[in-house]
């Protein structure tokens, strides 16, 4: 009998982060991360974001940019450890701290979400 | 030579087992610095790394602003910072070239038969441009309003 993988569960999460890191990430990093740090666009008020992050939308929104890019992230840095590295001994450990740490980033980004 | 494997001694056979010597060879750690194709491949995987980059800088961001307007300040004075610039330009490339590869990947993964024909691969790709460039220039809008 074939044994049990829970392989296409993983490579789900995988794709759906790799669609939401290919159409989100990009205009996330350029505006937070550059365009206001270095002043080209008028960077937007507290309260501006805030009445923005109020919207229930919004906030599955940011939950869904949060989340999901990070179990694409888990599962890429996953397998180049194993092979860039060649470290396939340490997989569980590799697995733990991989999928751990997305699964961390997700609780983090809930509380805020709910919280906030 | 068969009789390698087989010995004969006071009128007992005894067999020696058999170990199979498995095709190993030897690859280096640094497989992948060698072609272009597997650097490439190597950079693609390596990608995933600046778009966790970005969601933690964006984790950031939600604590400053749940916590007061002057966390949001210290947030924006922080992100202002020339090393975490220069990692946000080199950021943006990787996250840029993931998407560009992920768009690209899209027709060889899902081929698009129109009446038995495959569509040209430009062709399955370029609604993914169309809507990457909608979606940014809405969220654009959004919050630069």
């Amino acid at each position: 009998m074939a044994k049990q993988s829970n392989e296409a569960f993983f490579w789900l999460l995988f794709s759906a982060g790799g669609v939401v890191a290919a159409l989100l990430i990009p205009a996330q990093l350029f505006l937070f991360g550059i365009a206001f740090p270095l002043a080209w666009l008028q960077a937007p008020s507290f309260d501006h974001l805030m009445s923005l992050v109020r919207l229930p939308l919004v906030r599955v929104y940011l939950f869904v940019l949060c989340s999901l890019p990070l179990f694409h992230w888990a599962h890429r840095f996953r397998y180049t450890l194993y092979d860039g590295l060649k470290v396939k001994h340490l997989t569980g450990l590799i697995f733990i701290l991989c999928y751990g740490g997305a699964v961390l980033g997700t609780v983090i980004a809930a509380y805020l979400l709910w919280t906030i | 030579m068969p009789a390698v494997n087989q010995e004969t001694t006071k009128g007992v056979t005894r067999y020696t087992p058999f170990h199979p010597r498995w095709y190993r060879p030897h690859v280096s750690v640094y497989w992948w610095l060698g072609e272009w194709h597997y650097l490439k491949f190597i950079l693609r995987e390596l990608s995933s790394v600046f778009v966790a980059v970005v969601v933690i800088e964006t984790l950031f961001l939600l604590r400053a602003l749940r916590h007061s307007p002057e966390a949001y300040a210290h947030f924006q004075q922080c992100m202002g910072n020339p090393l975490l610039i220069g990692l946000n330009i080199v950021s943006l490339f990787f996250v840029v070239f993931h998407t560009i590869t992920w768009f690209n990947l899209a027709p060889s993964a899902m081929p698009v038969r129109v009446r038995g024909k495959r569509l040209p691969e430009v062709l399955v790709a370029a609604p993914s441009y169309v809507a990457w460039a909608m979606v940014s220039g809405f969220v654009c809008w959004l919050v630069l309003r």
